[in-house]
Formats: C-alpha cells, structure tokens, sequence
C-alpha cells in the first residue's frame, strides 16, 4: 500500500478492569471477575495519498475517533502501524513526528484557557525548534492571517472570541507545527450553519494553497461529501465502504451506507421540496459484545443466513469501490 | 390546513412577547417583540442560530424563566387563556397536561435514581387520579406508542440503562403522557445520531398526526426541521425575522438572513466548491446594534436598515426587513 498517510492493520482495544466492589462481589460468590473490553477499532488499513482528503464517516461508536486519534499519533494503537511518508507516526507509544497534526471538534475544551492566542500558537513550534522566540512573533501573524484572524487576536484569550473564531484559532495552532497532514475530528459539528460554511471554506482554501493530507471525521454527510475526495464509512470499528465521494453518494454497496444516506435529512437540490427520511431499524450494537459475522446484520433488510455467521471482507467491486459485504446492493443508475 | 381551520382560534397566541436577561454589562434582549400563532394539530419549526432566542422564547411560554430573566412585556394565549403573570401554582397544573417540553438532553431531564415507571407514575399523578393498574397500561402504552421495544422491561429500568435514543423517547413519550394540546420540543435530536434522528423524526410524524398535538420543533437545523415542519418561523438576535409555509420560505426566502442560512448548507453546493458564506458573526444580545440586527453582515442592506424593520405580512407570509428579496413568481 502506498500513500502519504498509511494506516496498516490498525487495531485498538479499549480494556476495563472490574471495579474493586465487582471484584469483591464475584470473589464472595466464588467467581472470576473479567475485564470489559471494547473493540474500538478492528483491523483497519487505510491510505490516504498526498493533498488527498479522506472523510470518515460513522455513527458515534463506530471508532472513528480513536482511529483519527491513532493516525494523529495522540493515541497508541494495539496493533498494527500508522505511517506518515513512509516514517511511522509512533514509537514505543511515543510520538515521533510532527508532520500530522489534529484539529479537534470543541474550541471551547482544546484550547488552553489561561494562555494568550499567541503563546498557544507558538508554543508548539518553539518547542520543536521550528522557529525561533524572536520569531515567534512574526510567525504568530503569520498563522493569524492564514486562518482570516486579525493580529490582535494574539493577545487575546480563548474566552475572547466567538466559537467559530476559536475553531480558527485551533487551525492555526495546528498548521503553525508546518504539519503535511492534517486530523479533523468534526471540526464544525459545533458551530452555527453560517459559521460551518465560513470554516468549511477555510479547509478548502488551506488545502488548495499548502498541499494538506486530510482525514477528515464527520457525522454529517453532507459535509463529508462537500470536502472529501474519497470517503470511508465505518460501523462497528471497521470499514464498511471505501470509494470515491461521487461514487459512494451515488451508488453505494453496502446496505449500512444506503441506510445511513436515506436516514440523512436534507434539503432537495432545487431547495423547494424536502425529501422524507427513511430510518435504519435498531440500534447500533454494543462494542463491547460486537454480533458475530457481519456487525450490521441484526439490522440489515438483505442479511440471509451467511450474514449472521462469515465476516464479509472489504472487496474491491469496481475501480476503487470497495465495500465489505456478502450481497452488495446493485449499481443503480439513478443515483441521487 | 384546511381554510376553516385556519380560521378558528389559535391554540397558542404569542404577541409582542419579550423576555430580557439583566447582567453586570447590562440588558440582554433574549427575545424582542415576537408574535406568531401556532393551530390546533400543526407541526412549526423554530429555527435560528444559538443566541437567536428560539429555546428562550420556548422557555417563555411555558413560564420557564428563571431570575436573572424577565419576561418584560407581551402575552402568551393558550386556548384563549392569558398565561403571562399566572401563579406558579396554576402554571405548574398547566405544564406537562396542557402544554410540555422536551429538552435537548434527556439525561438531564430524566431523574438518574428513579425507574421509568416511577417517572412516568410522577407525570400522571401530577394531573390526575388513576389506579396503579391504570397508570401502568397508560405508561406501557406511551413507551409502545414511541417505538420503544418491549416497554414493560422497559418501565422497570433506569434511564443509565439506556441509550440515548431511548432516552429522548422515554422523554417524549413522558411530554405526551397526559395528551397536551401543545409540545415544544427544544433540540430533542441534535445529540443523536442521525440513524436515531429518522427514527425519532418519522415516529414523531405518526404520533401528532394521530394525537392531533401541535408542535413547536425548535432547531439549529434548517432540513431536520423541514422534515417534520409545515411551517417555518426563522428568528435572529431576538427578532422573528421570517415566517411562512416550508416550502414557501424554503424555496423563496423573502429575508437576506434566511437565504443566506439555505445557501450556506453544503448539501446546496457543488463538492469542493466553496459555500456560500454570510460574513461575520451574529451580535451581541448586550450590544444589539441600532435597526436591523442583520445590518451588519446584510449584502442588501441600506441605509434604511438603521431604523428598525417593521414586520410585514402578505398572506401567509411575513418578515421583517427593509428590502426584502423577491417576491416568489
């Protein structure tokens, strides 16, 4: 596999050690106590190519946050290896590079409250040896300008400004480390609409003008689909379907991702009528107790029996269409 | 809506109302001069940005206004009955059996040490005398009527056992629980994923067609509220700035403020091309400016616009803005 961001295998448990009143309970009745544990992540490969942009897409739960935090470096994986250029992102649990950074979705949570914009822009660089304290300054202005933000802006606390100010000021933070990738984590989902497209506009701009590798997090998939060349779309810790934006939106394979399209409210494209929503029965399952086979058949309309027992395997269908399920859906020829 | 329905009475008449929150800065003007009418049986979305004072004129009508806030001026008819300046007491026999709420968290609104079926027994006692055995099947038929799987488990869990899906319907079936007229739901599906969201949004269709409720559905989002609304009221800093049928204001929005709201959508633009933007940021309530609220960040805005716009009417449509947009052909 070769891209500029590669994740290969990638897998993350997340384990709960029984609290110590539930270890004392099941001793008295003379039983093991076991660990919980929560399949976050499951085998997922992904490569992103340069100054490509990847949407993820995923109901909450479905592990799309810890994998953009693996890939960010921010959290270490249980197995497998996320790559930038080819240079693995961590060692030994540790961080190793600062070429990806991530913007995270809350402003109000990711900014250090009691710093000055200037000193939380430039800390990370002065500490990296990427600029000098003399140049901090400059480079400070810089980053303020590149995100639409006045110099002022550098004095000033996080407190000081409105929510979709913050969310720039988080940009600039992360492309003051001169990162080549970039991790969005639904860095608009909690902003105003006239704001999003304000924010959303400036990671289409930054990404023309330095070349970013984005991947890009989101429930929202008119967003994804505004921003991404390709997209992912991931229930349960795994890749469902992979392909081009066009391609997934228009036709998509997998059940899952047919579902999750219809259940979307929207506006129709002439902006007169609205199109109804059509809900996925159920529920998504517990990560915690995954179902065997393939994760979605509980709630699928075309499981059959082998649904319930094989995991189905991302299979490439056409081009770079790839899509992990025993009976994909046809290619329709009216796609919306 | 039929032409005799419309009209009959209103069932919720809301005039002039304004609710202001008085701080160390100074006053801010939450809500500022709103009137509308919601009809017996009608689904209206309430739509605007956070600080355009939808959840606050939400809040007013129910008499949810805590110090520091004031509803300062304006009045709230329910069936005909002034609600503004009544007791606490009468207020309290209103709410929940003639007008309810849903909240945006339901974690925050359902009580984390008590069982479903003591919550819901607590909602029914409140406004009348039933038997257990009765209020037993009026709850198990609530859960059922919300989509809820096997409500009788159900009952006898906590709301931790949940998930937040079935959190917000235990909510929702609490708010219908005693057949109010009216149901405010502020936000009640913007912290769910949108697989829950359909879900919510088609049972919510079913259960006010068949109850014959009327809806307030306050949101941030434009197409969600489209989904279920029959009727838009578009708010800004405070002020209703647009009102009409979905579809009318969806197609010809006749406020700048709104057809800079549908055009910002990114389901409205071509992948990768940049969104229409409106500049700027929405004003302070502290600090409104002077006119229109919109002045600032308006593309149509002319001198004119510093004196405050009037609301204007054109049949079922109105708004209020000194040079509004095209008339629809």
């Amino acid at each position: 596999m070769s891209g500029f961001i590669t994740l290969s295998n990638i897998t993350r448990h997340f384990v709960s050690s029984p609290a110590f009143t539930e270890r004392l309970a099941k001793r008295l009745t003379g039983q093991q106590a076991t660990a919980t544990v929560v399949h976050a992540v499951e085998d997922v490969s992904l490569s992103i190519a340069e100054g490509e942009t990847l949407g993820l897409v995923g109901e909450s739960g479905c592990g799309k946050s810890t994998l953009g935090r693996i890939a960010a470096g921010i959290l270490p994986q249980g197995s497998g290896q996320a790559h930038v250029d080819g240079k693995p992102v961590m060692v030994n649990g540790r961080k190793r590079m600062t070429r990806i950074q991530m913007v995270f979705q809350d402003p109000f949570a990711s900014l250090n409250p009691r710093m000055r914009v200037g000193d939380t822009i430039s800390e990370g660089p002065i500490a990296h040896g990427l600029v000098t304290r003399a140049e901090a300054r400059q480079d400070v202005n810089r980053w303020l300008e590149a995100v639409g933000l006045d110099h002022t802006a550098a004095e000033r606390f996080a407190h000081q400004f409105s929510g979709g100010q913050r969310q720039r000021v988080a940009i600039a933070r992360a492309l003051a480390m001169r990162p080549a990738a970039l991790v969005c984590d639904e860095p608009v989902a909690s902003l105003d609409v006239s704001i999003q497209a304000q924010i959303i506009n400036l990671f289409l701009k930054l990404r023309r003008e330095l070349n970013l590798t984005m991947l890009f997090i989101s429930h929202d998939l008119s967003v994804v689909r505004h921003v991404s060349d390709r997209v992912a779309i991931m229930y349960l810790g795994r890749i469902v379907e992979l392909g081009r934006t066009a391609d997934i939106f228009a036709n998509p394979r997998h059940p899952y991702t047919r579902a999750l399209l219809d259940s979307a409210p929207r506006l129709a494209a002439d902006g007169s009528a609205v199109e109804d929503v059509v809900p996925i029965k159920g529920e998504l399952p517990s990560p915690l107790n995954p179902p065997p086979g393939c994760a979605f058949h509980q709630r699928c309309a075309f499981a059959q029996d082998r649904c319930k027992t094989e995991r189905p395997i991302l299979n490439t269908m056409a081009g770079v269409h790839q899509t992990a399920c025993h009976f994909p859906l046809e290619v329709q020829r009216h796609g919306r | 809506m039929s032409a005799s329905t419309t009209k009959a009475q209103p069932l919720l008449q809301v005039r002039d109302l304004a609710t202001q929150f008085s701080s160390r800065t100074g006053v801010g003007k939450a809500v500022d001069g709103v009137s509308f009418d919601i009809h017996a049986g009608e689904i209206v979305g309430l739509v605007g940005e956070s600080g355009s004072g939808k959840s606050v004129t939400g809040y007013s009508i129910l008499g949810l206004i805590d110090a520091p806030g004031k509803i300062t001026a304006g009045s709230v008819k329910l069936d005909g009955q002034e609600l503004i300046g009544l007791s606490r007491s009468r207020l309290r026999s209103l709410r929940g059996r003639r007008i309810s709420m849903v909240f945006q968290d339901p974690m925050s609104t359902l009580n984390s040490v008590l069982k479903i079926s003591r919550q819901m027994a607590l909602a029914l006692e409140a406004h009348g005398s039933l038997s257990s055995d009765d209020m037993h099947r009026r709850s198990v038929e609530a859960l059922a009527k919300v989509g809820i799987p096997d409500p009788e488990r159900r009952l006898q869990s906590y709301p931790h056992e949940l998930s937040g899906g079935m959190r917000q319907r235990v909510a929702i079936a609490i708010a219908f629980l005693n057949n109010p007229g009216l149901v405010i739901c502020d936000e009640p599906t913007t912290a769910l994923d949108v697989s829950i969201q359909a879900q919510i949004l088609v049972e919510m269709k079913t259960l006010v067609r068949e109850a014959g409720i009327s809806l307030i559905w306050i949101s941030h989002d434009l197409a969600t509220v489209s989904v279920l609304a029959s009727r838009l009221l578009v708010m800004y800093a405070g002020r209703l700035i647009e009102e009409g049928p979905t579809t009318d204001v969806l197609r010809h929005p006749r406020h700048p403020y709104t057809r800079g709201l549908i055009d910002s959508l990114p389901s409205r633009a071509e992948p990768g091309r940049d969104l229409v933007q409106i500049p700027g940021s929405a004003p302070s309530l502290f600090a409104l400016p002077q006119g229109c609220a919109f002045r600032a960040r308006c593309t149509h805005a002319t001198n004119v616009c510093g004196m405050r716009p009037e609301q204007t009417r054109a049949g079922n449509r109105t708004w209020r803005c000194h040079n509004p947009l095209g008339a629809p052909p």
